[in-house]
């Protein structure tokens, strides 16, 4: 899977789409006894791995779920504090998965907002006169490639460093939108997109970029 | 018609007529509805506004044309490159103003028209007015406000239809990043 995920941001900065296509590797589920090895402590409202790495579980990595019953955030599922209750030598042995965490749609949320500010950013620390805004971010594990309309509209694409046809597939997802959001009478514009269609035709989209790598005239 | 695309799902080839039909069952049933000429020109404008905002999402996916840096760009794009993808004709552009911001797209032919006659009691009826809708949603998508009016027109009597474009001013408020 070399491409992660597609974000569609509209013209205020709000998150329309989200798709994600990866699946998260590393995750590990261990049976412990008491006591814990693993240091954990709280981070953005999770139960995190802070030292004692070890078996695939990794520094970093979060509570996912104990017993096989997913967690709450930093609480179990039946509303205990998850570092409370593994100090406690009468709940153990427990089974624990941790993996690295997910975002939630209300941190995709914001991070879509601020790099739509970044974007504009972007654009407003060239040196040269109208530039345009953030075109590709990117890091030793993913590139992050943008695409702004003429009407404001930022499709966002996170794949692989080595994913070729990048450019191709961003023009490709513009026809997508145009087609299957857009064309729908009932999809009302700027709002988050629901439509079947157009989820389905990204999806191949996706699967025809990762094979290929291009899509040529007449794809 | 075909749909222009350069994708090869199967191009669709629409009969014209049963646009042209379509059409005029539109116009006919808001005429009954509302009947009064003027609420009509109004109601067709607003759906063709509706229709421009998107329309104008597939035009630029389309299309690959840049943004247009003034309003002869913008002219020539509109008359030789999208009348001709939606409508498959190439108006021609005309009676440009002393300033430039206004011209006039001469229109030899109509699909929406043909087999159309207005009658006596609807002579103020705009009967094309959807498609100056069409325009104005369209690039006010991109930042333009224009005014846009049909200055003749051959359901009227006159020899060519004609659609006088103005260009009122650029909208400055939520400019894309990058765009001033």
């Amino acid at each position: 899977m070399a491409i992660f995920s597609v974000y569609v941001v509209n013209k205020a900065g709000g998150l329309i789409y989200q798709y994600d296509n990866y699946v998260p590797r590393a995750e590990a589920e261990k049976t412990f006894s008491f006591p814990l090895d693993l240091v954990l402590k709280i981070h953005d409202e999770k139960a995190v791995v802070s030292f004692g790495q070890r078996d695939g579980i990794r520094v970093g990595h979060a509570v996912l779920s104990i017993n096989g019953v997913d967690v709450n955030g930093k609480y179990t599922a039946e509303g205990k504090e998850i570092i409370e209750y593994l100090k406690d030598a009468t709940n153990y042995p427990v089974s624990i998965r941790f993996g690295r965490a997910r975002l939630t749609s209300n941190e995709k949320l914001m991070l879509a907002s601020m790099f739509h500010s970044l974007f504009a950013i972007g654009s407003q620390l060239s040196p040269e006169v109208g530039s345009s805004g953030i075109e590709m971010l990117e890091t030793d594990t993913f590139k992050l490639h943008c695409f702004q309309t003429l009407t404001g509209i930022k499709f966002i694409v996170l794949a692989d460093p080595r994913q070729a046809g990048i450019d191709a597939l961003l023009r490709k997802i513009y026809e997508i939108y145009s087609d299957f959001a857009l064309k729908n009478p009932f999809y009302s514009l700027e709002m988050p997109i629901r439509c079947e269609l157009f989820d389905q035709n990204l999806k191949s989209s996706l699967e025809i970029a990762e094979k290929a790598g291009t899509f040529g005239p007449g794809s | 018609m075909s749909r222009q695309s350069n994708r090869t799902t199967e191009s669709k080839k629409m009969n014209s007529e049963l646009f042209t039909l379509t059409y005029g069952a539109l116009v006919t049933q808001l005429c009954k509805d509302y009947e009064n000429d003027e609420e009509v020109n109004k109601q067709l404008d607003k759906m063709g506004y509706n229709i421009g905002v998107r329309l104008i999402e597939d035009f630029l996916a389309r299309s690959s044309v840049g943004r247009c840096h003034d309003f002869r760009e913008t002219a020539d794009v509109i008359a030789k490159v999208a009348f001709k993808m939606y409508l498959g004709i190439t108006p021609s552009v005309t009676n440009w103003s002393p300033a430039g911001d206004e011209f006039s797209l001469i229109l030899e032919s109509n699909p929406l028209v043909d087999f159309v006659e207005l009658p006596d009691n609807h002579s103020t009826l705009v009967y094309s007015n959807l498609l100056c809708g069409v325009l104005r949603g369209a690039l006010e998508m991109v930042q333009m406000a224009v005014d846009i009016r049909f200055a003749q027109d051959t359901l009227r009597g006159d020899n060519v239809t004609e659609i006088r474009m103005k260009f009122i001013k650029r909208i400055e408020e939520n400019l894309p990043a990058g765009d001033e």
